[in-house]
Parts: C-alpha cells; sequence; structure tokens
C-alpha cells in the first residue's frame, strides 16, 4: 500500500520539498478565499441591507 | 549560458523550495518596496478600511516579486555570469525558466486584478503598468542597449508610493508624484554606486552600465549631479504638508551625509579607497531612501492614531 501511495522517481528529500511546497500553494490560495470574501463585506458595508430583492 | 548549463546540471534533479521561489521575488526590493508604498498610502489624505490596505500593500508586495521573478527568468543568461547574481536559483538551477515565467505571470496577473477588484482600478491599472514597465521597459529593451538603462528603468521602482497613494485616494496627486520622483532621482547615483565597483561584472557580460560606457569619471560626475538634485528635493514633502518637522529634521541630516560620501566618490579616483567610496554611497543610499519613507510612516501613522 505504502508503496502506491509513494512514487518510486521522488526520493523523500524531494517528496518533502513538494509536500511543503504544496502546503504553501495551499494557504495562498486559502488567503485569497479569505481576502475576497472578507474584502466583499467591507466594501459592500451597510449596503448589503439596502439591496432590492 | 555555458556556465549557466554546467551549474544548473548538479542541481536540476532537485526540487524547487518554496525558499528558491521566495528567493525570485527579490525579498529585499520588496521590503523597500512595501515601506514606500505604505508610507505613501498612510501619508495620503482620507479614510481607508485597514483590510482593504492590508490587501492593497498585499498585492503591491506581490507585483514587485512578480516583476523580480520575470526580471530573473529574462535575465537568467547573465546573471549566471555575474558574482553579485550567479547564486539565484535560475543560476543554479534550482528553478527552471519556465516555473520562473509560470511563477511570475501568474503573481502579476493575481495581484493586478486583487487590487483591481477588491480596491480600485487607479492602483491596479498602475501596478499593472509598473509590471509591464521593469519587465518590457527596463529589463528586455533598455538593461542591455542604453547606459540610461538605470534612469528610465528606475521609474519602475518609483511607482510603489504612486500605487500606495492610489490604493488610498483613487487617483494620482502632486505629492505622490513628488513621491515617484525622489525615488525616481535617487535610483541612479544608488546604481551607479554599485557599478562603480561592480564595474569589470556588468563590463563581461555587456551590460551598458554608464562606467562600462562612458568611463568612471562620468560616472562620478553623473552620481554627483543626480545627488545634487535629489537631496533638496527630498526636502521638498515638508513644504507641501507631506512631511513634518521630524521628516524635515532627518532628511536635511540624511542629506548631508549622502552629499558628502557622493562628493567623496567623486573625489576619490583612484585604488580600494574609490572602491570603498562607491560602497558606502551605496549601502548609505539604502539607508538613505528607508530612512526617509520610515520618517514619513512614522510621522502619517502617528498623526492617523491622534485624529
Amino acid at each position: 500500500m505504502s508503496e502506491e501511495k509513494t512514487p518510486q522517481h521522488l526520493d523523500p528529500a524531494a517528496e518533502k520539498i513538494r509536500r511543503r511546497r504544496s502546503i504553501a500553494i495551499a494557504l495562498t490560495l486559502g488567503f485569497m478565499v479569505v481576502a475576497f470574501y472578507v474584502a466583499t463585506f467591507v466594501r459592500l458595508g451597510g449596503n448589503v441591507a439596502n439591496g432590492t430583492l | 549560458m555555458t556556465v549557466q548549463s554546467e551549474v544548473g546540471q548538479a542541481d536540476l534533479a532537485m526540487e524547487p523550495s518554496v525558499g528558491d521561489f521566495i528567493q525570485l521575488m527579490k525579498p529585499r526590493v520588496m521590503t523597500l518596496v512595501i515601506l514606500t508604498a505604505l508610507a505613501a498610502m498612510l501619508a495620503a489624505p482620507g479614510h481607508l478600511h485597514p483590510v482593504l490596505g492590508t490587501i492593497g500593500i498585499i498585492s503591491i508586495a506581490i507585483g514587485a516579486g512578480a516583476s523580480g521573478a520575470l526580471n530573473m527568468w529574462y535575465d537568467a543568461d547573465i546573471d549566471a555570469r555575474m558574482a553579485r547574481t550567479a547564486a539565484r536559483p535560475l543560476p543554479r538551477g534550482r528553478v527552471t525558466p519556465e516555473e520562473a515565467l509560470t511563477f511570475g505571470g501568474v503573481l502579476a496577473v493575481g495581484s493586478v486584478l486583487t487590487l483591481g477588484v477588491l480596491v480600485n482600478w487607479t492602483a491596479g491599472a498602475l501596478l499593472g503598468l509598473t509590471i509591464a514597465f521593469y519587465l518590457f521597459v527596463y529589463t528586455m529593451w533598455l538593461k542591455r542597449r542604453t547606459p540610461h538603462n538605470i534612469v528610465i528603468g528606475g521609474a519602475a521602482g518609483a511607482f510603489p508610493p504612486m500605487i500606495g497613494w492610489a490604493v488610498a485616494t483613487g487617483d494620482i496627486s502632486l505629492n505622490s508624484l513628488l513621491l515617484f520622483l525622489i525615488i525616481f532621482m535617487w535610483t541612479p547615483p544608488h546604481f551607479w554606486a554599485l557599478a562603480l565597483y561592480r564595474c569589470r561584472d556588468y563590463e563581461r557580460v555587456g551590460v551598458p552600465m554608464l562606467p562600462v560606457v562612458a568611463g568612471l569619471h562620468e560616472t562620478r560626475r553623473q552620481i554627483l549631479f543626480y545627488s545634487v538634485l535629489l537631496v533638496p528635493l527630498a526636502i521638498v514633502p515638508y513644504f507641501t504638508g507631506l512631511g513634518g518637522i521630524a521628516y524635515l529634521v532627518c532628511t536635511v541630516a540624511l542629506g548631508i551625509v549622502f552629499l558628502g560620501l557622493a562628493v567623496r566618490v567623486y573625489l576619490t579616483t583612484e585604488g580600494r579607497e574609490a572602491d570603498a567610496a562607491a560602497r558606502r554611497l551605496f549601502w548609505f543610499s539604502i539607508l538613505y531612501l528607508y530612512g526617509l519613507f520610515a520618517v514619513l510612516l512614522v510621522e502619517a501613522t502617528t498623526s492617523r492614531l491622534m485624529a
């Protein structure tokens, strides 16, 4: 099972570096999502209650 | 190219780390970009929500990083042959040109869109212009063709305070142009001081820096000329109301030292002393710009907190 999970061509050090890179990308994307979410609220402000349906 | 491929082969099997990508973004340049943009943003009039201000500064920093990565992608061949830049991720083969280009491109587009959509499009457009100017005008066009490369190319480094100002106000004003001009005038003495003692490096790779093309004497003369323009110009924000008394005192004090070092560079023309004088001016010029904008930042923050 463990052999299937770990690609043969990557040594453990390279695997570790790749994992860290993936985590950094995930954190960046997560930050983007939060930034857009919060900024939308800040920009809309109280006007969100004034919209007509 | 030979050096690049020889050095590159050894490390090609290595996975590029997060640190390699951070290095691609020229973190030291980025800190100066953040400081100048932040100082201008806080010194600008009007109220800005802290969340939008933070997003603005992060976008500007990422945009600056994108410029750095794209510059390293294009300049990998000459970087490999210069002592100062040979350890960068591309010459060492840690990152492939394709990875650097993709990384820089994604960050450039992402930062401009984020700034434009979430903050305002004046700031977004200025950031896009800055990245395009640095890549196409400076890196691709001027750097390898004219000794005035860094004079005109320096505009790219001078844009961040204008972008910071635009983040806060949504427009361009005389005061933001003034901050642009200060960095614009600062760039030639800063880079030419470096070029004076790295002259052989630039000569070897065929980059027509001023000392290579016009000689050391002319470079020293030009350094003094731009320093004489810069120091009084840096005092003007006090008179336009942008800077306060602390700014005036610091700018005058730092300016006197700057001029003194520029004069010493002009007068010391022989031997190791000449290199040492140029080196001193180079390092002090960084301190000078940090000092100016740090005082502006502290003053702006203080007056905002007390308002």
